[in-house]
């Protein structure tokens, strides 16, 4: 047992959660009007109660449980049952199976959470938790452990996704799209943003996303050691380069610079080197930072406009168009010299990591789009998704929860 | 000169704005306001506590025009805030005694326009 590794992925499993609550609650809490804020931060709110009890239950053996054909854990270890405090050799070689679990926990927890952001401000509450339960568990928890899993057929093919790329940002990002297709757009939503209620939240939101997704990624590592570090550095450089990228981007392209873009660029480039991180040096870190910016710039800004959904707070753009940034970029940049346990990329010779990281990509896209498309089908047939005409007018925290957010009057 | 108050739903503001620009009709003051007519409160419940009937929001216009654009300026709320249910709003229309533009000094009909 190693006290000094075991310390920092504790450590580390509180910065994901952060992330969550109320880093991603504020984030997006910010975003939407004014009368659909508590809306949001219940949903984020309920998700890491209701998530970190399937994932105690049966989510996290399905994910990590012994493996079945390298589709899906066995249930041997629903309830914990045989999961302790000493060490598990396959994934936890020097700190407790708890400590792997509960850290593993926030990821399955922060991943139903982004695509809130596809159905913000017209989802029925009741229905995003079945939809959110569902989804957790017939889409997350598989993905995790073909990737993540001993026995898994992505990581066993050589998928590179160092702290979830493909299996947090990608499934969420093409859900959202999924999701923001198929529920329509909001009442009143006219290819032009909505304005949003509070951007001073938001930005707090992000900032805390930046601090918590440290533990996201140099928490991968699953150890205090110079890997971490290495994830820790990338991290921070990537998100840096995206920030004022982004910011540049729009100063060019619209004429000021703002913060909800400097913002939002941040976010972006957090999502695209989190499959990266354990892989690559800070200098194509830099890059990945600046070549995301620019092209979730394209998507959010001019693609969303075009094409007309309503991906309400750009769970799609900036999650989903990110993460495949990321995946591809892994595949270019990632070198043996930072991780030996890692590979190649095209730029160091090895064309091949490019072709896996793909083949992982479009699975996982084909696999959550229709899962996703499935599921949504089930969820609005029994319960209904979306919120009557006229609870959407009067807003969500009134109609949903029966409370508001800000008083006009004493 | 007349003073037309409106009290409208708050997502019909973008709509009526829309339609008072179409007949010239450009300045306004807005402001969030609580009401309840025939649409009825919502209950709200903290801790438990039950509160119904706490007010709606709804967001009231200030427009002062002069003779010729009361009726343009009235027709163009009602074709933006209109949905036929209860809850729409209301428009009042009230005499005006005198307007006065700040910045100029000038009086009546000019410094409404």
């Amino acid at each position: 047992m190693d006290s000094g590794n075991t310390a920092w992925v504790l450590t580390a499993s509180a910065l994901v959660l952060l992330m969550t609550i109320p880093g991603l609650a504020f984030f997006y809490g910010g975003l939407v009007r004014r009368k659909n804020v508590l809306s949001i931060m219940m949903q984020c709110f309920v998700i890491v109660c209701v998530i970190s009890l399937q994932w105690m239950l049966f989510g996290y053996s399905l994910a990590f449980g012994p493996d079945f054909h390298g589709i899906i854990g066995k249930l041997d270890w629903m309830g914990l049952a045989g999961v302790g405090a000493t060490p598990n050799p396959d994934y936890s070689g020097g700190i407790p199976h708890y400590a792997f679990m509960i850290f593993q926990a926030m990821f399955a927890i922060i991943t139903p959470a982004l695509i809130i952001g596809a159905y913000a401000e017209r989802v029925k509450f009741s229905a995003f938790l079945v939809f959110t339960l569902l989804w957790t568990t017939f889409v997350y928890d598989p993905l995790a452990h073909w990737v993540w899993g001993v026995g898994g057929w992505m990581r066993t093919l050589g998928a590179l996704d160092f702290a979830g790329g493909i299996v947090v940002h990608v499934s969420s990002g093409i859900s959202a799209l999924v999701l923001a297709l198929l529920l329509g757009k909001r009442i009143g939503y006219n290819h032009k943003p909505i304005r949003p209620h509070n951007l001073p939240f938001t930005v707090l939101g992000a900032a805390l996303l930046w601090v918590g997704w440290f533990g996201f990624n140099a928490g991968s590592a699953l150890a205090a050691d110079g890997l971490a570090a290495n994830a820790f550095v990338t991290t921070h450089i990537a998100t840096a380069a995206a920030g004022i990228t982004w910011a540049l981007v729009e100063w060019w392209h619209n004429g000021t610079p703002t913060i909800l873009g400097a913002a939002t660029g941040a976010v972006a480039g957090l999502v695209a080197v989190t499959p990266a991180c354990g892989f690559v040096n800070p200098m194509n870190a830099m890059f990945i930072g600046m070549i995301v910016a620019v092209v979730c710039y394209i998507a959010v800004a001019i693609m969303k406009g075009k094409f007309g959904y309503d991906d309400s707070l750009d769970a799609f753009g900036v999650h989903g168009v990110g993460g495949t940034v990321g995946t591809f970029a892994t595949g270019l940049f990632a070198e043996k010299v930072v991780n030996a346990a890692g590979a190649d990329g095209l730029l160091f010779g090895n064309a091949h990591q490019l072709y896996v990281q793909s083949l992982s990509l479009i699975v996982t896209v084909a696999f959550a789009a229709i899962m996703t498309f499935i599921i949504f089908k089930i969820v609005d047939a029994l319960i209904g998704m979306r919120v009557e005409e006229n609870n959407e007018v009067v807003g969500l925290d009134l109609t949903q929860q029966s409370e508001a957010a800000y008083t006009v009057i004493e | 000169m007349k003073l037309v108050i409106a009290i409208i739903q708050p997502h019909k503001l973008e709509a009526v704005k829309r339609e008072l620009e179409a007949v010239d009709v450009n300045l306004m003051t807005v402001t969030n306001v609580l009401g309840q007519g025939r649409q009825k409160g919502v209950t709200e419940i903290y801790r438990g506590a039950k509160e119904a009937g706490g007010l709606l929001n709804k967001v009231r216009l200030d427009i002062a025009v002069n003779e010729d654009y009361v009726e343009p300026t009235i027709q163009a709320i009602n074709k933006g805030a209109h949905t036929g249910s209860v809850g729409d709003g209301k428009i009042f229309v009230v005499e005006l005694a005198e307007c006065i533009r700040i910045s100029s000094g000038e009086r009546g009909g000019l410094a409404i326009g």
